[in-house]
């Protein structure tokens, strides 16, 4: 007989992200107005975004090819008909009223995603996850809202009202906050690549409302789920879906109930609050936009667009993995950005020895990168240095550890290799007399460890390699020394 | 088609409108009458006709990625009801709930 066991219930998270990406236009979505970031408020406005009566919108034709080429990057099916509908609500950032946005008839559908998921997660090294994305289509932003202080009252910008947006819906596919942020940071990276995006969440080009309900383990119906909104960096997506995890768990193990609502993320409290007045919100009245004549996509305009396609971070890091045989967490962490990539392949190409190479990349370069908040594409030491740099330590020049002194010295003065080396005196030690002199010194300023080491001790061996290279300043060839050392030991 | 008073009240409500309880009467009355009247068209058998969304025939009407002059500020907030510096004023927005 099965007795009965009082583990407690597993709970799963279900996730679906939405990501509101502004398109990289000059003008936006439906008039001439700039879509400039930081001017002074109000000052790109006419009657159109402003929602004047009797004006017509028209649409941005880059709004579109951009729109068809990121639907096409994350395989979504391009709607040959399309259409704009009036989403109504009011609020004293939406001008008309209403925003113009798709509903019935998006321009992309039924799409997906590959996500690696970073080493050590599930146990798997670089495990590949598709992630469906359920929609993708065009819409117009409302304006900004700043809540100054104390004053009663709140100041509307409208400088973003009109500004062009693909909101882009995945489907209920995310399984972890892990999954999460590695979704939406392939997703920006593509957004990149492509060039219709610049990424950048704190100043809102990039977007992400979590939705997020939990179920226990075993059960095929979703939970109730909460939106999320308010959050404007990677690590606040992190923090907000793990606080409102902790939150709905913490809720359901003492028996209550979840409420479907949206909840703002607080960045000073580092909680999730209720978002007020917006019971009846999601009453939005759609009806098809009167103002906007229908889409129609031919299939040479979809194939014309496919054309220009650039190579996508996914195949990429396939290529990586199939030419350069690396695994796929590097190649993963090689392709997150069109210059890194391109960095890597430069390099590669002066020095064939590619995981070496992604090994200093990794390592190296992007500490020192990431301590400097510099781009790659600053170029602080050029793919054909650190290839000159892994080849002084292929031919004995140096040491593997004196290259990393003399990598931190390249990156900080910009100067070659070669160079620094050379006026350092960092010249690896491969003369065996010299090195059999520092040996001698070594052993006759240890004589306990050295009778020891006679009767028996061989672990010292490690001590007199270590003071070897002490008194060598690192210089002394490690395989050279060990060897030496050996020898010596044993005629004694 | 009958619609009910509370039916009304959550359109007023949708649509910002306060409507006394005669109002409410009277309108239910009325947009009944307007909804029946219009129902008429539901004896139409439509099932092999596409959905309208627009009466001229045109499709694709695009505009080049071309910067225009925006409006002066001053223009901007001729009409404002109220407003601080260049920015319109409004009631407190009040997002979160304690």
């Amino acid at each position: 007989m099965p007795t009965q066991t009082t583990t407690p219930t597993q709970y799963e998270m279900v996730v679906g992200l939405e990501v509101h990406a502004q398109l990289k236009t000059a003008s936006k979505i439906f008039c001439g107005c700039s879509t400039k970031f930081g001017a002074a408020p109000n000052t790109q406005t006419c009657p159109i975004c402003l929602g004047m009566p009797g004006v017509l919108p028209v649409l941005n034709r880059r709004v579109l090819e951009m729109a068809v080429k990121t639907g096409l990057a994350l395989h979504c099916q391009i709607s040959p008909y399309s259409r704009f509908s009036r989403k109504n609500y009011f609020y004293p950032d939406l001008p008309k009223g209403y925003q113009i946005s798709q509903y019935e008839l998006p321009l992309c559908e039924h799409g997906y995603l590959e996500v690696a998921l970073p080493a050590g997660q599930a146990g798997v090294n670089g495990q590949i996850k598709r992630i469906g994305i359920h929609r993708a289509h065009m819409e117009e932003d409302a304006g900004k809202n700043l809540h100054e202080g104390l004053e009663a009252a709140s100041h509307v910008d409208l400088n973003r009202a009109g500004v062009p947006l693909l909101e882009i819906v995945s489907e209920p596919d995310i399984r972890s906050v892990d999954e999460a942020v590695a979704y939406l940071k392939t997703l920006r990276d593509i957004l990149v690549y492509l060039d219709v995006c610049d990424g950048n969440m704190e100043e809102g080009s990039l977007r992400c409302e979590p939705n997020l309900s939990l179920r226990p383990v075993g059960q095929k119906e979703f939970g109730t789920r909460v939106e999320l909104k308010n959050i404007n960096s990677f690590r606040f997506v992190q923090k907000a879906m793990e606080y409102e995890l902790r939150r709905q768990e913490k809720v359901l193990r003492e028996g209550g109930r979840i409420v479907q609502e949206t909840r703002l993320w607080n960045t000073e409290k580092e909680i999730t609050v209720v978002m007020r007045g917006k019971e009846e919100a999601h009453d939005y009245r759609y009806f098809p936009e009167p103002d906007l004549v229908p889409l129609i996509i031919p299939q040479e305009l979809i194939e014309e667009v496919r054309k220009t396609l650039p190579e996508l971070p996914d195949s990429k890091r396939e290529r990586f993995v199939r030419e350069y045989g690396i695994p796929v967490y590097d190649a993963e962490v090689l392709t997150t950005s069109k210059d890194l990539a391109h960095y890597f392949e430069a390099c590669v190409e002066v020095y064939p020895q590619p995981k070496t190479v992604s090994n200093w990349i990794m390592t190296e370069l992007l500490r020192e990168l990431k301590n400097s908040g510099q781009e790659i594409a600053d170029g602080p030491i050029p793919p054909d240095r650190l290839a000159g740099l892994l080849k002084m330590i292929d031919n004995g020049t140096i040491s593997g550890k004196i290259a990393k002194t003399v990598f931190e010295e390249m990156y900080r003065t910009g100067r070659p290799p070669e160079e620094i080396v050379k006026e350092r005196g960092l010249v690896q030690i491969s003369d065996e007399g010299a090195i059999e002199t520092l040996i001698d010194e070594v052993l006759q300023a240890h004589p306990d460890e050295r009778e020891s080491y006679r009767q028996g001790k061989s672990q010292l061996l490690g001590f007199f390699v270590g003071q070897v290279m002490k008194r060598s300043q690192g210089k002394a060839n490690p395989g050279k020394v060990n060897e030496l050392l050996k020898r010596k030991l044993g005629e004694t | 088609m009958k619609l009910s008073k509370e039916e009304v009240e959550h359109v007023a409500r949708l649509a910002r409108l306060a409507v006394s309880e005669e109002e409410k009467e009277a309108f239910s009355r009325q947009l009944s009458e307007i909804l029946t009247y219009i129902g008429k068209l539901n004896e139409l058998d439509t099932s092999k006709v596409q959905p309208t969304s627009h009466v001229l025939d045109l499709s694709n009407v695009l505009r080049d990625d071309v910067i225009r002059e925006s409006l002066s500020t001053i223009d901007v907030l001729a009409n404002a009801p109220d407003r601080v510096s260049d920015f319109f004023r409004v009631p407190k927005i009040i997002e979160e709930r304690e």
